[in-house]
């Protein structure tokens, strides 16, 4: 009968599943794909940063992050925050304006889209005469000044977006006394920057893309001043005391103006093509930053010369007689300067550079000499090299984490000591309860070491394999190497760098032992690295074995990659994880599986060819096993050649592309370059997009026989103690599953600690399994008497962990793309399974033991299976059982590269790639939820003037700074003055909190 | 050349001594031959074992016409088996071996040597309009062979008509298990596969449940061709009851449970313990059994239900070699001959 009761109607377990299971995606970690926007509050000391898929992101202290998406999915083009509010308004590529809050909910801030809105022109107008290219937020808080590409501005009111009408500053009016001849080049055709007069809000400074520009007076609507530039305008600038201001041009050039009380025609003060005589790029965006000594800084972007630096993304920073042009690997895509925006404060006093590029966010630290970069502690870019594989390894002991964490300051040696400039907010979320490490594998050989306790990842120590092996690329050849009198002064910085050397050092498996602090790394070239972590530089010589994994199979031909050449004679290791042992496999095809037990000192590797063990304690090989299929030619002669060239060729095209890329000409596209290029694009994009879909959609069945190819690829490899030939006696075993549905047992006889060195490690065949649906075999794991996994080596050793129970039978669990089963051991006889595919179609991708703990009791914990399908599915499956317990939907099924880069940890949580550079956090686990909690003070509170004496808020601010391009935020002191004098409101205010202070 | 010889019609004998007589009659003592008759609808059907050779005499009147033909090179097709397809044109075909001329010779084996490579099931339980067939995969000598893409079809809802997505067959491959059947056409849109809807599945999950399933794969389609369909009159009042209801998921529980059974036995794995013989797994004892013998419940009250032995479910297997034809399923007339075992299974 119990068939017949539906599972799940167990009252009881239903209770308890509540208490155990619940799914959050809690946290992006790394860095926002495709940004596209920046915006900084100097008030908040928040940073938004939007993207081009409609994201809104808010960074400030670490662990302070607020996350919001626009319904549109659109390009976010611009986010300004309100001057002194927890306000920010974005603007988005279809022309809608976005009004955010953070607002307090139950003890924490939380982002949320309050109001939206469509600037509307007259019946019948073009388009164009609302097309928002410039937004103003004024200081008063109440109104934005919107220019357009008609050259109108429009004044709206916030938060309620309603249009002033009679305050919309025409063409017209602006132009009004300026001579005729001038008027006539229609100089007033596209507003491209608004900005306020630092001292006087009444003022503001409007600059039109001919080069236009008009400081217009607010009170009496008319234009106090104009200035006739003569070059096509890209951004503006106000000095601090407002007596003059900046503008920078298409053409590679600045000019200063000055603005004098008297009503001569202002002729400017200085013209400067920074990077002349020959023609330059534009000068997109400009600071200028005066100091107390009185050399100011001139911070700005782009204008290198055009033919031979055009394609560099460079900002440059002089000062005095020091200039540097910082040379990113990817497209700027806006950057704004933190300085000192105290009321009293005289001068700006830069002090960092914060640079928003297309894949990475860069702080330059502008107070210490040299000018170093600042380790930023989140928004890392996870993909400065393609992540290939990650690992993850949960509750790191102390120990192993601060020697991590030792090894890593050492390589961060040349960044800046700054603390974080931006650090807005406070984060409530409580202290992580463990230690967890994320580990990424890259395509450029190396390893990092991600913090992935909390809200933050956070990097601590890289590693490279690099240095093991003899490579094309010359270490001396890169950017840095400019002599000292090179002009321009570029100077290479930021971390993001995707283009690989040589693609066979990709790390494709890695394994850490937490315990030992043994690290076994394994490669696309069939490298594989045992390494251990010490503490000092040391030079040593890697020992080095060669695995055939062929034996003595006759006639095949490998036409894959060669392996990777070794270096000869000792090489120097940074502290750290130092390899001692190499092993490459013959032939050189990628490592598949990979198992390191650290208390038997055995590695164990597979690849599509079959498996081997090494001894890294004596350094031997103790066998290898051949798994191939006499008829499997595919995986005899590796990827093909052919296939191979045409991708390769394919994105070396692209790369080609991407660099020519036009720095940002913005809308409307001033290289026809870039335009081409574009249109190019989008001509290869459409093609490809018709070419799948003529191809017709069908799909062959077939039943899977065992001359299908790569049935040899080995895919799971599992250390167990156990009851493998008799029920007696429990002996060492390794096991293996193939692509094929094989899963093969060796029984190992590891020599005792005392003669560890003296006897060699003997292996012998026990048990061939081959499931008959074979599907690909993903996991393997032995269930101890009491149905408990058995424990990681060295668990139980250090007293974390129960050992195993001995006395009760063992049984085997193998899961398969389509089943699970459980066999009993030693006697294999299957006892029970779960076939997935034949009920649902969906197949596993990734499989772990997931240990559960319930919310409500401490005591009770259980483990079960996590399992994703390929249909991005999770599901939880019970052990012994094999019951589904519950599934969520996580991953879209066409994320293929989110579902293969998903890993599970051992306490339900899970991360996958989003996107190049994000990893989605989530949890399964009521118990472990590691998600942001911040709080941001709001303006109700500190906007008043006694707050700038008492309470935390100021002790912490030295400095307070202007805005995001300078264009809208103003200092708050100077505000407070304002609204002081002007603003009744605010004073009664003002009066009332003193008040009730009292 | 022929031989007429009289039998005695109530006293037939065994299977055995007649063809000793036969052999004996034509002087060919160690020669393997066939035997057939042609029965009253003039179709010819063989004789090869007491059941059909009593069958035989019994329905000869007067004459009982006799082919013999020699083992090695005896035209196998030319045995009936479209009888029941072809009833309804019985009176044009009078003798079948005409038929048959213009047909390749296809050398098929005997029906005791036959395995079933598919059938059509559970016609009672099912709407008119659909088919369920199963397809049984012996080894690895002959592919599946066949395609599914995605597609839509029109659906009556309670809203009007309503286009819905589907997966249908898109191609069978020549010489492939599923065009050998006859009893899956291109365009034929899949239902369930084993007892599973597959209505919001992605072609993708369709295929790997096929796939998943390719051992004993059972799926519903609708044919394309809908003139082939099965027309119950009243008088199969044995399963009339469910005839014309049209609810599929009522007899999904039934299948899902039956198949489990059914593949415990056809799918053990391998175990090759140290050196020694490949051998399949055995099941550990407890859990199964009890799994076990409740299938055997389910199964016997699914047969009961619907008034047929499973047995009789392999009363239609096609033989492997030959080509598509059509056919009618369990046409009311024949069934007490079938209940008598007396039709021969091919």
């Amino acid at each position: 009968m119990r068939r017949f009761l539906r599972p799940g109607h167990d009252p009881v377990r239903e209770r308890l599943k509540r208490d155990l299971f619940q799914f959050n995606k809690t946290v992006e970690h790394g860095f926002p794909h495709q940004p596209s926007a920046l915006g900084y509050s100097p008030f908040l000391r928040l940073m938004a940063i939007g993207t081009r898929s409609g994201a809104i992101k808010l960074y400030g202290a670490p662990g302070v992050e607020f996350m919001g998406l626009h319904e549109e999915n659109n390009t976010v083009m611009q986010v300004h925050f309100i001057p002194d509010q927890g306000q920010l308004v974005t603007l988005l590529d279809d022309n809608s304006l976005h009004l955010w809050t953070l607002k307090q909910h139950g003890g924490a801030s939380e982002l949320r889209e309050e109001h939206r809105f469509t600037l509307k022109g007259p019946p019948g107008s073009p388009p164009s005469a609302t097309q928002i290219t410039a937004v103003l937020p004024h200081s008063s808080r109440e109104v934005l000044y919107l220019g357009t590409e008609s050259g109108n501005i429009f004044v709206v009111e916030l938060p309620t977006f309603t249009v002033l009408e009679d305050r919309t500053i025409t063409s017209e009016a602006v132009l009004q006394r300026v001579s005729e001849d001038y008027c006539n080049r229609r100089s007033c055709e596209l507003v491209e920057a608004i900005r306020e007069h630092p001292k006087n809000p009444d003022q503001i400074l409007i600059g039109y893309s001919r080069g236009f520009i008009a400081l217009w007076d607010l009170q009496n609507s008319k234009v106090t001043h104009h200035f006739l530039g003569s070059q096509q305008l890209e951004n503006l600038y106000w000095q601090r005391d407002g007596s003059k201001f900046i503008s920078c041009h298409y053409d590679g050039s600045y000019t200063q103006w000055p603005v004098s009380s008297d009503n001569r025609q202002p002729e400017p003060l200085e013209n400067l093509v920074p990077y002349g005589p020959f023609p330059c790029k534009a000068i997109s965006k400009i600071y200028w930053q005066t100091t107390k000594n009185g050399v100011p800084y001139i911070i700005f972007q782009g204008g290198m010369p055009r033919a031979s630096y055009g394609d560099r993304h460079s900002i440059s920073v002089v000062h005095g007689s020091q200039q540097t042009a910082f040379d990113f690997t990817s497209r700027v895509i806006d950057f704004f300067i933190i300085f000192s925006s105290e009321p009293t404060a005289e001068f700006d006093d830069p002090s960092a550079m914060v640079v928003l590029a297309e894949e990475e966010l860069v702080v330059i630290d502008l107070k210490t000499a040299g000018w170093p970069a600042v380790h930023p502690p989140y928004l890392a870019s996870l993909h400065c090299s393609a992540i290939t594989c990650s690992h993850h390894v949960s509750n790191i002991p102390l120990k192993l984490w601060e020697r991590i964490i030792s090894a890593g300051s050492k390589q961060n040696i040349h960044y800046s000591n700054m603390a974080w400039p931006i650090d807005g907010g406070t984060n409530i979320a409580p202290d992580p309860l463990q230690r967890d490490l994320l580990l990424t594998g890259h395509e450029d050989g190396t390893v990092r070491f991600w913090d992935a306790s909390g809200v933050c990842l956070h990097l601590l120590y890289k590693l490279s394999t690099v240095r093991v092996f003899l490579t094309d690329a010359d270490p001396n050849d890169n950017m840095n190497t400019l002599g000292e009198d090179e002009w321009p002064p570029l100077r290479k910085v930021g971390t993001f760098d995707p283009y690989s050397d040589d693609p066979r050092l990709g790390i494709q498996k890695i394994y850490l032992c937490k315990y030992s602090g043994y690290l076994a790394v394994a490669g696309t070239a069939g490298q594989v690295l045992v390494m251990e972590l010490n503490d000092e530089d040391a030079e040593h010589v890697v020992d080095h074995a060669e695995a055939d994994l062929l034996q003595d199979q006759e006639g095949y031909r490998w036409k894959g990659h060669e392996k990777l050449k070794t270096r000869d004679g000792p090489v120097r290791f940074e502290a750290g994880f130092q390899p001692f042992v190499l092993v490459q496999c013959q032939p050189p095809a990628v490592v598949t599986s990979l198992a390191l037990h650290s208390e038997w000192k055995l590695v164990a590797f597979g690849t599509s060819h079959g498996f081997g063990l090494f001894d890294h304690q004596q350094k031997r090989l103790v066998f290898v096993k051949c798994t191939l299929h006499p008829s499997d030619q595919l995986a005899l002669e590796g990827p093909l050649s052919r296939v191979k060239s045409l991708k390769k060729s394919l994105r070396q095209s692209f790369r080609r592309i991407r660099r020519s890329r036009v720095s940002s000409r913005k809308r409307r596209g001033g290289g026809g370059n870039a335009s081409e290029v574009q249109e190019a694009n989008a001509r290869f994009d459409q093609d490809a997009l018709q070419e799948m879909e003529l191809a017709p959609v069908q799909r062959k069945i077939e039943a899977r026989s065992a001359e299908d190819s790569f049935t040899g690829f080995v895919r799971t490899l599992y250390f167990a103690d156990t009851f493998l030939r008799d029920s007696s006696r429990h002996c060492p075993s390794l096991w293996a599953g193939t692509n094929g549905g094989t899963v093969y047992a060796f029984c190992l006889r590891v020599p005792p600690a005392e003669r560890r060195m003296d006897e060699p490690v003997r292996a012998e065949q026990a048990k061939e399994i081959q499931l008959m649906h074979r599907a690909p075999v993903v996991g393997i794991l032995v269930l101890d008497g009491r149905s408990t996994p058995l424990p990681e080596p060295l668990e139980v050793a250090h007293d974390l962990s129960k050992s195993p129970d001995m006395q009760g039978s063992h049984q085997l669990l193998v899961v398969s793309e389509e089943q699970f089963k459980v066999f009993t051991l030693p006697k294999v006889s299957s006892k029970l399974k779960l076939k997935l595919t034949a009920l649902e179609g969906c197949r596993v991708r990734k499989v772990t033991v997931a240990n559960f703990g319930s919310c409500k009791t401490d005591d009770y914990s259980e483990n079960d299976l996590a399992v994703l399908t390929n249909l991005g599915d999770i599901q939880i499956i019970s052990l012994p059982f094999l019951k589904l317990q519950i599934r969520y939907p996580c991953i879209r099924k066409e994320d293929v590269s989110g579902i293969a880069s998903c890993v599970f940890t051992k306490y339900g949580q899970g991360f996958y790639l989003i996107s190049p550079s994000e990893f989605e956090r989530f949890s399964l686990s009521t118990k472990w939820l590691v998600e942001p909690r911040c709080i941001v003070d709001m303006p109700e509170v500190t906007s008043n003037n006694h707050v700038h004496k008492s309470g935390m808020e100021n002790a912490t601010r030295k400095s307070r700074s202007l805005g995001d391009s300078g264009e809208d935020e103003r200092k708050t002191g100077r505000l407070m003055e304002h609204a002081l004098l002007n603003d009744e409101k605010v004073l009664k205010e003002i009066q009332c909190t003193l008040e009730g202070g009292r | 050349e022929f031989r007429r010889f009289s039998l005695e019609r109530s006293k037939p004998g065994k299977f055995e001594e007649f063809y000793g007589l036969l052999q004996h009659v034509h002087k060919i003592p160690n020669v393997d031959v066939l035997v057939g008759y042609t029965d009253i609808h003039g179709d010819l059907l063989p004789i090869n074992n007491d059941d059909n050779y009593h069958k035989a005499v019994s329905t000869a009147n007067p004459l009982l016409r006799i082919f013999i033909q020699r083992k090695e090179d005896a035209d196998y097709s030319a045995f009936g088996t479209d009888t029941m397809t072809r009833k309804k044109n019985v009176l044009s075909n009078v003798l079948r071996p005409d038929n048959h001329k213009k047909k390749p010779h296809i050398v098929i084996s005997m029906p005791q040597d036959f395995r079933p490579v598919s059938s059509i099931i559970d016609v009672d339980i099912l709407p008119e309009t659909h088919r369920r067939v199963r397809l049984y995969k012996y080894g690895t000598d002959k592919p599946l062979g066949f395609y599914i893409r995605d597609g839509s079809s029109v659906r009556v809802t309670p809203h009007g008509l309503e286009k819905v997505p589907g997966i249908f067959i898109s191609r069978l491959v020549p010489g492939g298990l599923a065009q050998s059947t006859g009893l899956l056409a291109v365009n034929d849109e899949v239902l369930e596969v084993n007892g599973i809807e597959v209505s919001g599945k992605s072609l993708d999950q369709v295929t790997d449940m096929m796939i998943a399933n390719s051992r004993n794969l059972i799926i519903t389609v609708r044919p394309a061709n809908q003139r082939n369909n099965v027309v119950r009159n009243s008088r199969t009042s044995g399963s009339s009851g469910q005839s014309t209801e049209s609810s599929l998921p009522s007899s999904t529980p039934n299948i899902a449970n039956f198949l489990q059974g059914e593949e415990e036995s056809d799918e053990e794995d391998i175990i090759i313990e140290e050196s020694g013989e490949p051998q399949q797994i055995p099941k550990a004892a407890p859990t199964s059994e009890s799994l076990e013998s409740l299938t055997q419940i389910e199964l016997l009250h699914e047969s009961t239900q619907n008034g047929f032995l499973p047995s009789s479910e392999m009363s239609l297997n096609h033989s492997a070699g030959s080509i598509s034809m059509e056919y009618e399923v369990r046409d009311p007339d024949h069934k007490s001959l079938e209940e008598d075992g007396t039709i021969i299974t091919l």
